[in-house]
């Protein structure tokens, strides 16, 4: 006679594991020295972190027009609040802000749905988000037709400014540096030499000299008397850089592809570009999203960069009002606010990549 | 005689001639003088020691590999540098791969959806009903929306072979199918491989599955040092084999 064979039933792991109290003693207090380590930095942590709430909140004041609101014994929100006007909008006039506004809508807008693995019309919006967006904006703030009056670059400034050279900068580099990537694995040595040396041109000069030659250089090159924009000057440096380093990063992505992905491709009858949109980028882009997005980071806040060519940007409005002799003594304040800024876009940009990188796996680990 | 002429030649005998194709990877002559006539419905296999140009052979056949010398005509088409002839050969052309190479981001269907949508252009109802009924051909048509990462190797082979079928092609190239595979896959690919050539498709595979050789192949091709050593029909092949190279082969695969 056999006796069917039965698994052996699973058992609750020991309690000792499994809980807050499990967690705390396995993970803070398993040794003595990892306990007095815990306790230290508990201890540091607390300290700072209140020194911090102190200063930013429970001392601090935020009630009043100008300097004398402020009493001196914590963060003086006041001279933000005063001159906040001008590091979201620069010089824009008062009376079109409302343009910005609508920019900023639209914006969020676009943007928070693709945070959604079920959103409605997710990607129709993801695409309006890159074609129909920028001309709409663009025509939007620089005005001069439609009955809106014309706003010259000059007067645009603040988070408006960053997010506008941050947007042109991220949707044109990332196709050119597609291009790039794949012309630097042609098989064809002319256009392979071409994109090699493009790609380590731009790669070999900081940003801030690409930036200092647009404004310095270029105007020395072009014939007498033509005024070649300045922020469209920093628009077409900011991307030639910005794209060179996103071709290294997809090309990365594409030498991680087995060959046998190109050959089944070619063996179904798929020409090269029909392979590279259809098989290989897919793959190729998935596994490098923390990269590109690294990059993406890296462009944001390589923006304020645009300070040295005169155009002011949220630190560079920041830096230009905590001079003003009307306030002393709230650079901190200042820097604070920037660096919040830029430390939130920079951020949803992080965790709209993980969150992407969760939707696209399926399941194929190499 | 105008090159059109030349290249449309109407294949007179054989849906796949192979005249003197010699091949060299950098200095390493890897094919010398490949002569092959394959007649339309006729299954080869092919065998012989690792390195010895099987893979290379049959993935020049759909230009995965380029020959230096001689000529590959495929359906009365010549095999040139022309892109044109390149991409129509490879639309009649279907390969199956050691390693399947599935589209690992795409699900089964959308693998099997892609060639008939975007070279055939066919309609997306249409192309997933041919896939389906592929699928269903391989019997797999439950994993139709899972994605190649969830299925096992004899599966995911299935789904490859499903794949070239989808093009509706005139030949099916497969080189070792199932030598990635653990052994209780390999029957059910086999098997799907011998229902094909009840169809009449005509096959080329490269492999060591002898038992399949002799229920299916027509001819027997025994490679070494990039040279065809032996061509017989497999009983014949098997039993009596005529070169001593054919001979150590055979029992040395047949010795475990
Ligand atoms: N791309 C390549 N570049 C250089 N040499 C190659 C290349 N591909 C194959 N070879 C060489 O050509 C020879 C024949 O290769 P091929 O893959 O056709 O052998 P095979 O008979 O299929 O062997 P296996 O049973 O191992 O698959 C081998 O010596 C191999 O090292
Ligand atoms: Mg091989």
């Amino acid at each position: 006679m056999t006796t069917a064979w039965q698994p052996s039933p699973s058992l609750p792991p020991p309690a000792s594991t499994v809980g807050a109290v499990g967690w705390a003693r396995s993970n803070l207090f398993s040794t003595w020295l990892s306990s007095v380590f815990t306790v230290v930095l508990s201890l540091v942590t607390v300290y700072f972190l209140w020194q911090i709430l102190d200063w930013g909140i429970f001392s601090a004041d935020l009630a009043g027009k100008d300097q004398s609101a402020c009493d001196g014994d914590g963060a003086c929100w006041v001279f933000v609040k005063d001159r906040f006007n001008f590091f979201i909008y620069g010089f824009y006039p008062d009376a079109e802000q409302w343009r910005v506004n609508v920019m900023f809508f639209l914006l969020a807008a676009l943007i928070f749905p693709q945070f959604f693995e079920n959103a409605p019309y997710k990607k129709a919006l993801g695409w309006i988000f890159l074609t129909v967006y920028p001309v709409v904006s663009g025509v939007l703030l620089l005005g001069g037709a439609f009955g809106l009056e014309f706003v010259d670059t000059d007067k645009w400034g603040g988070l408006m400014l960053t997010l506008v050279l941050s947007y042109v900068g991220i949707v044109a580099a990332l196709p050119i540096g597609i291009l790039l990537a794949l012309g630097r694995r042609s098989e064809m040595p002319v256009i392979r030499t071409i994109c090699v040396a493009f790609i380590e041109l731009w790669r070999g000069v900081p940003l801030i000299s690409v930036l200092f030659m647009a404004s310095v250089m270029l105007p020395l090159f072009l014939p007498e008397g033509t005024n070649f924009n300045k922020l469209l000057r920093a628009l077409i440096g900011i991307t030639m850089f910005q794209s060179a380093y996103m071709a290294e990063v997809v090309r990365g992505g594409l030498q991680a592809i087995p060959r046998g992905q190109y050959e089944a491709a070619a063996a179904l009858g798929l020409g090269y570009w029909r392979s590279m949109w259809l098989v290989i980028l897919p793959q190729a882009l998935k596994l490098v999203i923390p990269g590109i997005v690294n990059t993406f980071i890296a462009l944001f806040k390589d923006t304020t960069l645009v300070l040295i060519i005169g155009l002011f940007e949220v630190l560079g409005g920041v830096q230009s009002a905590i001079i003003d002799p009307a306030w002393q003594n709230v650079a901190a304040e200042g820097f604070f606010f920037a660096a919040f800024v830029y430390w939130i876009f920079c951020f949803g940009m992080s965790r709209y990549s993980q969150a992407l990188e969760r939707k696209l796996d399926t399941g194929h680990h190499r | 005689m105008n090159e059109a002429a030349a290249s449309q030649d109407n294949g007179s005998d054989g849906i796949i001639r192979m005249i003197d194709v010699n091949k060299w990877f950098g200095e390493f002559h890897v094919l010398k003088n490949i002569n092959l006539n394959v007649g339309a419905g006729e299954r080869i296999v092919i065998c012989g020691p690792s390195g010895s140009g099987k893979s290379t052979v049959i993935r020049c056949i759909n230009r995965l590999e380029e020959h230096q010398r001689g000529r590959i005509i495929v359906d009365g088409v010549e095999l040139t540098n022309d892109l044109k002839h390149i991409e129509q050969i490879r639309r009649e052309v279907g390969m199956c791969f050691q390693h399947f190479n599935l589209f690992p981001h795409l699900t089964v269907l959308d693998n099997l959806c892609l060639a008939p949508q975007y070279v055939r252009k066919a309609p997306r109802a249409e192309a997933e009903e041919t896939a389906m009924m592929y699928l269903e051909r391989v019997k797999i048509p439950e994993q139709a929306d899972k994605f190649p990462g969830q299925l096992s190797g004899g599966q995911q082979q299935r789904v490859a072979i499903a794949r070239s079928l989808c093009m509706n092609p005139k030949i099916m190239l497969f080189d070792e199918p199932t030598s990635a595979l653990d052994p209780e896959m390999i029957k059910e690919v086999l098997d799907t491989m011998i229902e094909l050539a009840e169809t009449g498709m005509t096959m080329l595979v490269v492999t060591h599955e002898m038992g399949f050789a002799k229920t299916v192949a027509n001819r027997v091709i025994f490679m070494d040092g990039g040279e065809v050593i032996e061509v017989n029909e497999p009983n014949e092949f098997f039993d009596n084999p005529q070169h001593d190279r054919t001979q150590l082969f055979l029992s040395q695969i047949l010795a475990h």
